[in-house]
């Protein structure tokens, strides 16, 4: 397991050491500095010397690294270390060099209790929270008071969430966000085109709450290949769904209701994937040509396919342009086109895109002559967005129940939005 | 908060100064006291020797404020070494908060002192862990759980634990009723077996299965303890493998993807223990859907996930045999991801998408990260050879990414179109034309090597064929030795092919080669060659330009037997390096798939044991008929003589796996080069740099670089 954790700035700097074992010293982490903070080829998370191993996570301007000496579970300890930058987010914000050290001490207290021998323990935020704290006198009264109730959290069967929450207005909100991942070919077929779908949830519930979730799903796992009954309409097939600790597996397993108990706040409820019948929002045609060595010329139509009535915000489209590129025309109907020469795209903004719009740009890009021979590689052009109200799957949310021994009534909220942030792209 | 103003160096007399000054009655709720407390907890991250406060830090140990005493805590466990002496003194501290009515306290307590490995300590932890491990508070009862497992890593420790008993003890936690008690239990219990020479974990049945049941109520972590400890559990009925299997199987849902890939690391084991076709068949098609999950989550869970996947299709190709899709690279995909989704890439396309996959290759080998590039060529190349109907369309690709002139493209294509004219022989030769007129770009050792081969193989084809050589043999001093021997080889098949156009060649090449190159492989061929040609000309002709045999892409699939052992490691460190651990880490020991009544007849076939490969993995050649296993270094025990009667019995089982995509058979062994091939590509040049196939696998780097730490 994790033999020591560190914490680096961009200079190599340490910000947070704790050794787990005794098979390694501090110094060891001058090797990490050398090996990947110096090196500016590094082509893995993982390296490994010898028998030490070292896992690393750049966020912001740190390195987040776990050490290891033994055959350890990459899975889990790279999971832990997304897990750390987690609940510093919910204890401080954001992980960078300026919170760290304005927070060591506390981290260092966080780790004695999410680690121990290297193994992960309860890193529930909920159930941390309790007792871990910002401000030490609370945790200091926390803990000489209510130390039972806290060591039943943080060990019992729900610790992710403590019974004594109470709200004057129960509300429940669920948000479904899909990631379209799409890749088009020059041709314009479809080569790729699935969604990451995140199901997240924020919970004022009081007491105890017991929720059933419902979708409009069907899940493909066990029917693939033999194809039985009718294919209703209105339902999604999801290739794959998986759940938070919360969720009931044996009884998702046994007859697919998602049914738990769940966390207070925000958290994530499921994340699934589907790749059957994906409703694609944007269609983009490209005609881009070299007419000569010293020029470009794109014409790059957009076509919005959702629903006239909804609306897509931030639509960005980034248009690649040749490294040797000095001057670029743009001209658009809708939006705004600006050429950025540090990133070679042409950045075309639309702050508010209707449903079965269109728009067009045209845009010619002067280059500079080179003795380069190497052909320009065209990296794809990416379109990021977020519709909202639109899912791209066609997932919907059938109801959420809540059950709550007081037998309150409580108000849920649904949203939708589907996204891309990087993920759409269009080769030309 | 602002603690940043803290974070900076200071003396170490000055931080005693301030530690002594402060905590008096003027000191209101001790904070000047904490403020000179956090100054040392920083100097101490920042490696600055601190240990010289000890005296001190002891002194606050008597201070009941938690936050002060977490610190000390701290700075004991991290200089606590240091001072085997002066250590002492925290004892009374240290034996009194474990007595204190707080768990939380507690349990801090002894997981510290079980942190601090020197004799004094772990003497006086002896009564607080008994009673910690009976404790009435779960939470003191799970800390002292993995304190076992800490004091069993430190000599001293592991004598107290031998002694007082613990590891009955722990095994008696198995059976409490919370949770987390059981999952820690259960990690240090591996831990211990892991570690020990005579302590090793064994689970029944019913054990294994009242494990299972606690699953449902564990935290994620321990959720993935409780999986991990289920390899040492030894089904011995089919049924046992396919209950346990279809109990954990639900995992494969949960979020966290080290949850996923244990819970896939144990089916995979278990299914070595499984009969039945279609319980196999549904547990594979289950593991697919999670494992093209792990592609969307961070890009290093993603990296571990790919290589994984690497392994698990080769072991078991129905798993995401149509999926090939999901692994096509995306352009801002990390480095690592993409070469990892190339190799799955390969390895997935079939007939039927093999044009998709070439269109995308083709693509990729425009990029601008030069690895990715050549890697993207290569695999073009290694699809003409794995597919023999696409195999046009991959020549017509390679050569028209020749024509961007880019060096390394025009390398890497010539040295995969040379195993091309191998697999197919006289078919492709038109091209040698295109080939020849890339002669300049040639700089690295094994394109010209390639290039050397060919000429030489198509000597009389080539009509300047000995232009051609004698231009390479000019450097021929300073060429490394991989090219050396290609030209020697080649000039000698020139020779043979048209004496008269390598009569000048040929006794310069051999005087080289024997009397002037330091190299002995380089000197002994030189020799044999021209023995061979003086003693005996006809004989070199049948030698040296014999029919080559065709290569083929079976050489690099793992044998069944290694995967099955290296499957034991999916999602650990072993899983990413396609290597045992115990062939990179010290301290691992070797595991194996345990013999047992249930081991159905295909893993049995191909088992690796203490012992040494099964029969199989020595690959006989194919006109040699199968030997049945024969244990016979085993001692005999009642189990061996059964598995010798069972593997002996002939097919008595269906045969494996029929009509899926495993096409490829074990038996199917028409491939004498087989070995040869894996051979050169294994040991390329100089530890396979700049060699084969696998040069751009992660690897661990070497073990003489332990020493350094």
């Amino acid at each position: 397991m994790i033999s020591a954790f560190f914490i680096f700035n961009q200079k190599g700097e340490v910000l947070i050491s704790r050794l787990f074992r005794t098979d390694l010293k501090r110094s060891i982490s001058d090797v990490f500095r050398i090996q990947v903070i110096s090196n500016p080829d590094v082509r893995s998370p993982i390296i490994t010397l010898g028998s030490t191993s070292f896992f690393h996570v750049r966020i912001n301007n740190v390195y987040v690294v776990g050490v290891t000496k033994c055959n350890a579970s990459a899975a889990l300890v790279f999971e832990f270390l997304y897990r750390f930058i987690q609940i510093s987010r919910a204890y401080f914000g954001k992980l960078d060099e300026e919170s760290v050290k304005n927070n060591f001490v506390l981290i260092y207290e966080l780790l004695d209790e999410i680690l121990d021998f290297g193994y992960p323990q309860n890193s529930e935020i909920d159930t941390l929270k309790m007792y871990i704290t910002t401000e030490s006198i609370k945790s200091e009264l926390a803990v000489r008071e209510d130390s039972s109730k806290i060591t039943i959290q943080a060990t019992g069967a729900t610790s992710w969430r403590r019974s004594d929450v109470k709200y004057r207005k129960n509300e429940a909100f669920v948000d479904v966000i899909e990631t379209v991942n799409m890749l088009m070919s020059k041709d314009g077929a479809v080569l790729r085109a699935d969604v990451d779908g995140q199901i997240l949830m924020r919970a004022y519930l009081s007491g105890t709450p017991d929720c059933k979730f419902g979708l409009n799903d069907k899940l493909v796992l066990q029917k693939r290949g033999a194809d039985q009954g009718p294919k209703s309409d209105d339902a999604v097939e999801l290739d794959d769904c998986q759940f938070h600790q919360c969720v009931r597996l044996g009884k998702f397993d046994s007859d697919r209701s998602i049914s738990f108990i769940p966390p207070d706040g925000e958290f994530e409820l499921m994340r699934y994937r589907s790749t059957t019948n994906i409703n694609l929002p944007f269609r983009l045609q490209t005609h881009v040509t070299e007419p000569t060595k010293s020029r470009v010329e794109y014409t790059i139509h957009l076509r919005a396919s959702y629903d006239p009535k909804l609306n897509a915000n931030n639509v960005v489209v980034k248009i690649p342009t040749p490294l040797n590129t000095t001057n670029v025309q743009a001209k658009v109907g809708v939006g705004k086109a600006k050429y950025v020469p540090g990133d070679n795209f042409i950045v075309w903004k639309i702050p508010k895109l209707q449903g079965s719009q269109e728009c067009t740009l045209t845009a010619e890009a002067e280059l500079a002559t080179t003795t380069h021979r190497q052909p320009w590689s065209r990296p794809p052009i990416q379109v990021d967005f977020s519709v909202v109200m639109f899912t791209a799957s066609g997932l919907l949310v059938r109801f959420l129940k809540v059950f709550e021994k007081s037998g309150y009534q409580s108000v849920k909220w649904v949203r939708y939005l589907s996204k891309a942030n990087g993920s759409y792209q269009i080769r030309f | 908060m602002a603690d940043a103003k803290l974070f900076t160096r200071g003396r170490t007399e000055e931080l005693r100064d301030e530690l002594r000054q402060s905590g008096d009655r003027r000191d209101k709720g001790f904070l000047r006291k904490k403020t000179a407390l956090k100054k040392i907890v920083a100097n101490m991250t920042m490696g600055n020797d601190m240990s010289s406060l000890f005296p001190d830090m002891i002194q606050c140990m008597q201070i009941q404020v938690l936050e002060i005493k977490k610190m000390v805590y701290l700075y004991l466990v991290n200089y606590g070494r240091a001072r085997p002496e002066q250590v002492q003194g925290a004892i009374g501290g240290f034996l009194s908060d474990c007595n204190d009515r707080n768990p939380l306290i507690r349990g801090l307590a002894i997981r510290t002192m079980s942190s601090i490995p020197l004799p004094h300590i772990v003497q006086a932890l002896a009564d607080p862990l008994r009673h910690g491990l009976q404790d009435q508070d779960p939470y003191v009862r799970k800390t002292s759980a993995i304190a076992v497992a800490k004091l069993y890593s430190s000599d001293h420790g592991r004598r107290l634990v031998e002694h007082e008993g613990y590891v009955a003890m722990l095994r008696d936690l198995l059976a409490d009723h919370n949770p987390t008690v059981v999952a820690n239990a259960v990690s240090a219990l591996v831990e211990i077996s892991d570690r020990s020479t005579d302590i090793s974990l064994r689970l029944n049945a019913t054990v294994a299965g009242k494990l299972v049941a606690a699953l449902g109520e564990c935290s994620e972590w321990g959720q993935i303890y409780i999986l991990d400890s289920l390899l040492s559990f030894v089904p011995q009925s089919h049924m046992d493998a396919e209950q346990l299997a279809e109990r954990i199987s639900v995992r494969l849902q949960h979020a966290n993807s080290a949850v996923v890939l244990t819970t896939i690391k144990v089916c995979l084991y278990l299914m070595n223990y499984m009969e039945d076709e279609t319980l196999i068949r549904a547990l594979e098609r289950k593991m697919g859907p999670p494992l093209v999950t792990l592609l969307s989550s961070g890009s290093e869970v993603q990296y571990v996930g790919l290589r994984n996947i690497l392994l698990i299709i080769q072991r078991r190709p129905a798993i995401l045999q149509n999926e090939v899709k999901v692994f096509f690279c995306k352009y801002n995909d990390p480095i690592y991801v993409k070469l990892a989704k190339l190799e799955i890439m390969y390895r997935l396309t079939r007939d039927e998408n093999v044009s998709e996959v070439l269109a995308e290759l083709k693509e990729y080998a425009t990029e601008v990260d030069v690895d990715f590039v050549r890697k993207a060529v290569r695999s073009i190349g290694r699809l003409a050879i794995k597919i023999s109907s696409a195999s046009d369309q991959c020549i017509q690709t390679l050569l028209n990414l020749m024509q961007t002139k880019i060096s390394y493209v025009v390398q890497e294509a010539i040295v995969v179109i040379k195993d091309i004219f191998r697999r197919y022989p006289n078919q492709y030769e038109s091209v040698i034309g295109t080939l020849c007129e890339n002669l300049d770009a040639l700089d690295e050792p094994e394109a010209k090597a390639a290039m050397i081969w060919i000429v030489g193989q198509y000597a009389d084809r080539i009509e300047n064929s000995d232009e051609l050589l004698e231009d390479f043999c000019f450097s021929f001093r300073e060429e490394p030795p991989e090219v050396q021997l290609a030209l020697l080889t080649a000039t000698v098949k020139l020779f043979l092919h048209r004496p008269t156009a390598a009569q000048e060649l040929l006794p310069k090449v051999l005087k080289l080669a024997t009397e002037e190159a330091d190299n002995p492989d380089l000197r002994d061929r030189g020799f044999m060659y021209w023995r061979l040609l003086t003693s005996n000309p006809t004989a070199a002709r049948e030698v040296v330009l014999c029919d080559k045999p065709p290569i083929s892409t079976e050489t690099d699939r793992m044998d069944k037997g290694m995967l099955d052992q290296l499957l034991l490691h999916t999602g650990t460190l072993g899983s990413i390096y396609h290597k045992n651990p115990n062939t990179f880490i010290r301290t691992a020991k070797p595991k194996y798939l345990p013999d047992s009544p249930a081991l159905n007849a295909s893993s049995r076939r191909h088992r690796i044991s203490p012992q040494g490969m099964g029969v199989s993995t020595l690959r006989p050649s194919s006109s040699v008929p199968k030997i049945p296993q024969r244990q016979s270094t085993v001692p005999a025990s009642p189990q061996a003589t059964r598995s010798v009667s069972q593997a002996a019995a002939p097919d008595v089982s269906p045969p494996e796996r029929k009509g899926t995509m495993d096409t490829e058979d074990d038996d199917n062994l028409a491939d004498p080069y087989g070995q040869l091939g894996d051979l050169e590509f294994g040991s390329g040049s100089g530890g396979g740099m700049g060699g084969g196939y696998e040069t751009d696998a992660p690897r661990p780097r070497g073990a003489e670089e332990d020493l350094l730490f």
